[in-house]
């Protein structure tokens, strides 16, 4: 036997194998918060382009299955994720019953597992790739902007998703920004909060401990219980505090869920900035410090270069948090995708979840890649000069 | 001139340098020998303030060194440390240049000086100026780490343990470098270091420190011949006392006339390495050579043992 398996090919055939064949391609509903009925690849598309999609998926997925070239296994991923992606659109037009505005065909099981199956080669492939940071923007670059040309074409229009948000599309563009702006402003409030706190923390060792406790203990409130708890000190001061309300500082609304994130963003930027700023070596502080450096001066250009990396990973950390986070806002009023998923939960309207849910994870994912990549850009010198 | 009157360093309870003074000369290098713990490297940090003394003055050149803020102060002595602490994130070109930049040389200025002391250090500016430290190897980092320290021509370069991470032969290169360029810029240098080996072969004076005391002052020779005390002498090692004193001396002083067979001797090799050298071949006698060649006489087996042997 010459013929040998990929281990990540066998669990892809698998997934695919089971969700071409056994899973619901897409869904069928007589209105938008009715149980639906399930539609296999065959069943959801028509008569020529179902066996075809099969096919696709068959030969991306045998390889998969097999040791085959780097170069095969992307372009067998791309086919594949392109065809789904044109052709669940495709499903959404055929499925539709003629001059029928009520009913919702929406991605079903099998085609997101098919989804996940062809992304975790794609995402397997270009790990094995290597590619430097800014290739990888690159590809992100790419992909978001074939997401958008399918968006903007209309095929998807069909969609469950697409026609809630075709119902919304104004609030959907106004919570967006609104999630965009809790999570990036909270990260700016921590950064510029936390910087100097964690600075402080590695000058002052007595309160390194007692600070990072603190921080930690708020790290463990559930979020919705902070909400809670700020809600009576924020109102107080929405109150008392003159200018504070007319700044929109209220017990509910934006300003607590602006305040928690703030809170739970600190941990990782003052913990990072510690930890970066005492793995700067001995000998060169030292160095700095014996050959005229001003405590300025030692600051901005040796410890800071030097830690910066740790750092930024603590920023990365927070952001990604941020956006996911920003969602349980919603819950006091403060906006943001969240809106949409629990006016969906309230409504048990699946696919408002997803337009709430969706653009959320896409945030998040997008902002772990761009960050990691920055980081890589600033960590390579740093990476280099480790003393070997 | 650098004066030490009374200077102590309390921590607390414990004196860690207790009423050190002493005076180095200009233009010499004075070695402060002592186990770890002994407040060697605290008086060596008293001198540029990175440590504040708690009682006692040194004067730089007649000067208080507590005239100048304390990091003025630094960027006019040169300091030197074990393991060479360079900033990994710049190249050893902005590294060299970091005193310079610091006082605000202009660009084509500080170019210069940072290419003529890569000449010196025999690292290709072109070549080793755009590179990082850790692509260099532990003796070239070292270089870079005294390169730096020089870099501003400070008068005074103080130095601790620059050698201690080397081994044995990169060492004895970086020891002789030094002599080098102290003689060719005749820079006062205070040196740090536990080895009597290396403080017998650096100094012009070593100053021995044992509990933060400055236990005896002296030429090599004296240490040598002269212990103050049985701490010295456990220092300089009984067994290594004899060869350590002719070591200082070179084969030029120890010429006699007359003729020997075999390979002649250069006369600037160390007395020590000339007996060696006699033990080794087996021979009572060898020709000494001057520099342009020329015999001058021959080195005895009996000439160099009595030399070795106690001073009175």
């Amino acid at each position: 036997m010459t013929t040998r398996f990929d281990k990540l090919g066998v669990v892809i055939a698998a997934i695919v194998a089971y969700a071409a064949f056994a899973a619901p391609f897409a869904t069928l509903r007589a209105n938008r918060i009715v149980p639906g009925e399930a539609r296999s690849i065959l069943e959801a598309l028509p008569p020529t382009l179902g066996p075809l999609l099969l096919a696709v998926v068959v030969v991306a997925a045998v390889v998969a299955l097999l040791k085959t070239p780097l170069i095969l296994r992307l372009a067998a991923s791309v086919v594949a994720l392109a065809a789904l992606a044109l052709l669940i659109g495709v499903a959404g037009g055929f499925l539709t019953p003629e001059g029928n505005s009520f009913a919702r065909i929406s991605p079903a099981s099998g085609f997101w597992l098919l989804i996940f199956a062809f992304t975790l080669l794609l995402a397997d492939g270009l790990t094995r790739l290597n590619l430097s940071p800014s290739a990888r923007i690159a590809v992100l670059v790419v992909t978001a902007a074939a997401i958008g040309m399918l968006l903007v074409s209309g095929s998807w229009n069909s969609l469950s998703i697409l026609k809630e948000y075709a119902n919304r599309a104004d609030s959907f563009w106004a919570e967006g920004s609104k999630h965009v702006t809790l999570a990036l402003g909270s990260l700016a409030a921590a950064v510029i909060a936390g910087l100097p706190l964690g600075i402080l923390c590695h000058r002052v060792e007595k309160l390194r401990a007692g600070v990072l406790n603190v921080l930690n203990i708020i790290q463990t409130i559930p979020s919705i219980a902070l909400f809670g708890l700020l809600i009576a000190p924020l109102g107080w001061v929405a109150t008392h505090v003159p200018g504070a309300a007319s700044l929109g500082v209220r017990g509910i609304g934006t300003a607590p869920a602006f305040v928690a994130l703030f809170l739970y963003s600190l941990l990782p930027v003052v913990a990072n900035t510690v930890v970066g700023l005492a793995g700067v070596p001995r000998a060169a502080n030292d160095a700095a410090r014996g050959m005229g450096m001003t405590e300025r001066q030692r600051l901005f250009s040796v410890e800071f270069p030097l830690a910066f990396p740790v750092i930024l990973t603590g920023i990365r950390i927070v952001l990604v948090q941020n956006i996911g986070l920003a969602t349980i806002a919603a819950l006091i009023g403060g906006g943001g995708f969240g809106v949409f998923v629990f006016q969906g939960v309230g409504q048990t309207a699946m696919d408002l979840v997803l337009l709430g849910a969706v653009p959320t994870v896409a945030l998040a994912f997008a902002a772990a890649i761009i960050l990691d990549a920055v980081i890589e850009m600033t960590s390579t010198r740093r990476r280099e000069a480790q003393p070997a | 001139m650098i004066e030490i009157e009374g200077i102590s360093k309390r921590y607390d309870a414990t004196t860690v340098v207790d009423d050190v003074s002493m005076v180095i000369e200009p233009r010499t290098i004075a070695v402060i020998v002592g186990t770890s713990g002994s407040g060697k490297t605290t008086l060596l940090r008293m001198i540029n303030r990175l440590v504040e003394p708690t009682a006692g003055v040194i004067r730089l050149d007649g000067a208080d060194n507590r005239s100048l803020p304390g990091y003025e102060l630094r960027r006019s002595i040169g300091y030197a440390i074990q393991g060479h602490g360079l900033f990994p994130h710049r190249t050893v070109a902005q590294n060299i240049a970091t005193v310079p930049v610091l006082l605000g040389w202009d660009a084509a200025r500080i170019k210069r000086r940072v290419d003529e002391l890569m000449t010196l250090y025999q690292l290709d500016p072109q070549a080793f100026g755009p590179r990082y430290p850790h692509e260099l190897s532990g003796g070239q980092q070292q270089r870079v780490g005294v390169a730096r320290a020089l870099a501003a021509e400070p008068n005074v370069l103080l130095m601790d343990e620059p050698f201690g991470a080397l081994d044995p032969i990169i060492r004895n290169k970086a020891q002789e470098d030094l002599l080098a360029i102290q003689k060719r810029f005749g820079t006062t240098i205070i040196l740090v270091t536990h080895d009597m080996e290396e403080a017998v072969h650096m100094g012009d004076k070593i100053a021995v420190m044992d509990a933060g005391k400055l236990v005896q002052y002296a030429r090599p020779a004296e240490i040598l011949a002269k212990p103050a005390s049985a701490f010295v002498e456990t220092l300089v090692g009984a067994s290594e006392k004899p060869f350590r004193l002719l070591s200082l001396g070179r084969v030029r002083d120890a010429v006699e006339t007359g003729a020997a067979e075999g390979e002649a001797i250069p006369a600037d090799t160390s007395q020590r390495d000339a007996l060696a050298e006699l033990l080794w071949s087996g021979r009572p006698a060898l020709p000494v050579t001057g520099a342009d060649g020329k015999p001058l006489g021959r080195v005895t087996v009996d000439g160099l043992v009595k030399r070795a042997a106690r001073p009175t």
